[in-house]
């Protein structure tokens, strides 16, 4: 029987919301689990997660480990999951994540398998899938090492609910200091401030490709506003820097995967389908009545999107009442 | 500087919707190999720090870059020497003997050999989209990181100011050399990278340089070694076993709407997602 520790993912002091796909994915391997808050903050953080049936909350709170360094990160999370003798550890699929998930494997000489969409216990084997080719196949995978670690798509594994009961807190030593950390420094983190929900954890996302040009945030912001949507991007609004890098949508930026997803004027190129065709309801468009995204859209409205996304708003308003 | 350039061939990702599974096994004949195309982000980042961008002709260091595979992945050693890089390794392997992992621990070996001053590679290669061997290789070496690499400055080569696009934004981190990076998309941008030889005033082209075809002819004569992985890993044992492929379930077809007004009747009384 497996052990596993979920590494909280922790933000601004507060746990991330994907930090419960990855909770999901400990109750889908049907093993005990234990939770590791990390992070300055992680004491303050640590409640949030006492109810999810945890043997313990692990906590490590310590004034250094701020800013997303990972080389300050994976000696404590090896170090932890070494001492509490858990053999499988579980991070979110974020950039954080999957920047520090390949160290702490490499630390405990585990095998590593990203982005995980699901997990079986098959005697006393994981077995785990998850996507490749952008999406375009799934693959069933098994570690052969006895330390495993893996990250979690939160777009594939819905959050977990908290099940009640209270986790105790225990805290955990912060590891020595590793060589690598001492040539590393943060310089600082550029975001651009939105009071917008985030492309992970939104219900709604609104996302626009390079047809919108410099009205990028002109025509979408209305009817983000009006949605309470996430703003998404194709790779090459993107690049053509009509939209900021971090909202791109697709194999290589974020996999999300909303209730409604409104494609505007992006063609639907297989890097970007990879990032969103898991959304429950997709809306298309576009003027290209053969571009490629209504083959995966619910319902398509071939439009000019300049007249069509305004005409929406005044429509969503009406219907809204 | 001297730059360590890993390589990988992919089947061309622009036909990934030809990936085809038969009887829970990846058939990727019919496929056309293509070098990944972060990798040849890499290569690309790789030149522009080696080089004054107004005579980019004259290599200021050395890029060497490096794959595993079999013969046939020469063609995509070949192409990185004909865009510049000055030599290049092929581990012989055979494609299905490796994982990330054992990569990540060869090339930790070629790196003792290798010295260079920066391992440059890409984010993830888009055929198993993992993204994990910079990482891998950067704690085996005990080496600090910067991955998914959207900007690049040097600092007189001593030291990098490394733009990463992360979830929330753009993080900045210096990294002391030597150092692995692993690139993402924009790296290739007209003035993402900013190296010590070129005049800050400089702007490249965007995207990744084209080999001119004397330089093709030229880059046949360039050194390629070939190394055996056995000499750079004792341990040739996966930590990963792919045990079967499927299909993703199909979404079900949508439909045309004509007008705004029947997508919003659409949207609030069948999806009811309004």
């Amino acid at each position: 029987m497996s052990k596993i520790l979920v590494v909280a993912e922790l933000q601004d002091g507060k746990v991330r919301k994907a930090t419960h796909s990855a909770i999901t994915f400990a109750r889908q391997a049907g093993a005990p689990f234990s939770i590791l808050a990390i992070g300055a903050g992680a004491q303050g953080a640590a409640a949030s997660v006492t109810g999810f049936g945890a043997e313990k909350v692990l906590v490590c709170d310590d004034a250094s480990l701020v800013g997303p360094i990972c080389e300050r990160f994976a000696p404590t999370i090896a170090q932890a999951a070494k001492a509490g003798g858990f053999d499988v550890v579980v991070v979110t699929a974020s950039s954080f994540g999957k920047d520090v998930a390949p160290r702490v494997a490499a630390k405990l000489g585990a095998g590593y398998a990203p982005d995980i969409s699901g997990v079986k216990a098959e005697g006393d084997k994981l077995v785990f899938r998850r996507p490749v080719f952008a999406g375009n196949a799934y693959a069933t995978c098994e570690i052969t090492t006895a330390l495993k670690v893996v990250s979690v798509r939160q777009s594939e594994l819905a959050a977990a609910e908290p099940s009640g009961g209270a986790s105790p807190v225990e805290s955990v030593a912060l590891a020595a200091k590793d060589a690598a950390e001492g040539r590393i420094e943060f310089v600082g983190l550029e975001a651009a401030k939105s009071e917008r929900p985030d492309l992970g954890e939104a219900r709604v996302i609104v996302a626009g490709g390079r047809a919108l040009k410099e009205q990028f945030a002109g025509v979408l912001d209305p009817l983000a506003n009006l949605l309470g949507a996430a703003v998404g991007a194709s790779r090459a609004a993107c690049d053509a820097g009509y939209a900021p890098a971090e909202l791109q949508v697709g194999q290589t930026g974020r996999v999300v995967a909303p209730q409604l997803y409104f494609a505007i004027g992006i063609s639907g190129a297989i890097q970007h389908l990879a990032g969103m065709k898991g959304s429950k309801t997709i809306v298309a468009v576009n003027k290209d009545a053969d571009a490629p995204i209504f083959q995966v859209a619910d319902y398509g409205l071939v439009a000019d999107l300049f007249q069509a996304v305004p005409e929406l708003v005044t429509e969503l308003k009406k219907a809204q009442g | 500087m001297k730059i360590l350039v890993p390589l990988k061939r992919v089947a061309d990702p622009d036909n990934a919707n030809k990936v085809k599974v038969n009887g829970g096994k990846l058939e990727t004949t019919g496929l056309e190999w293509k070098p990944n195309p972060f990798d040849e982000y890499a290569v690309e980042t790789a030149l522009r720090l080696t080089e004054n961008g107004t005579n980019p002709k004259a290599r200021q260091g050395e890029v060497v870059v490096v794959t595993f595979g079999p013969k046939d992945t020469e063609t995509t050693l070949r192409a990185a020497l004909a865009t510049g890089a000055d030599r290049a390794i092929r581990v012989d392997a055979a494609d299905d003997a490796l994982d990330g992992d054992l990569v990540a621990r060869a090339l930790k070996a070629l790196v003792e050999k290798e010295k260079p001053d920066l391992v440059l590679l890409g984010k993830q290669a888009v055929d198993g989209d993992s993204n994990q061997v910079g990482q891998l290789l950067a704690e085996y070496l005990g080496w600090p990181q910067a991955t998914f690499a959207g900007s690049i400055q040097s600092e007189d080569d001593k030291s990098l100011v490394v733009g990463r696009e992360v979830d929330g934004g753009t993080l900045k981190v210096r990294v002391t050399l030597p150092a692995v990076v692993s690139v993402d998309l924009r790296i290739v941008a007209p003035n993402s990278v900013r190296g010590k030889h070129t005049p800050p005033t400089h702007a490249y082209a965007d995207g990744v340089r084209f080999a001119a075809l004397m330089a093709i002819m030229a880059a046949k004569k360039k050194p390629l070694a070939e190394v055996k992985l056995a000499d750079l890993a004792s341990d040739t044992a996966l930590k990963i076993k792919y045990t079967g492929f499927e299909l993703p379930p199909a979404r079900k077809a949508g439909i045309k709407v004509k007008a705004v007004s029947e997508l919003v009747d659409k949207l609030k009384n069948e999806a009811k997602v309004v």
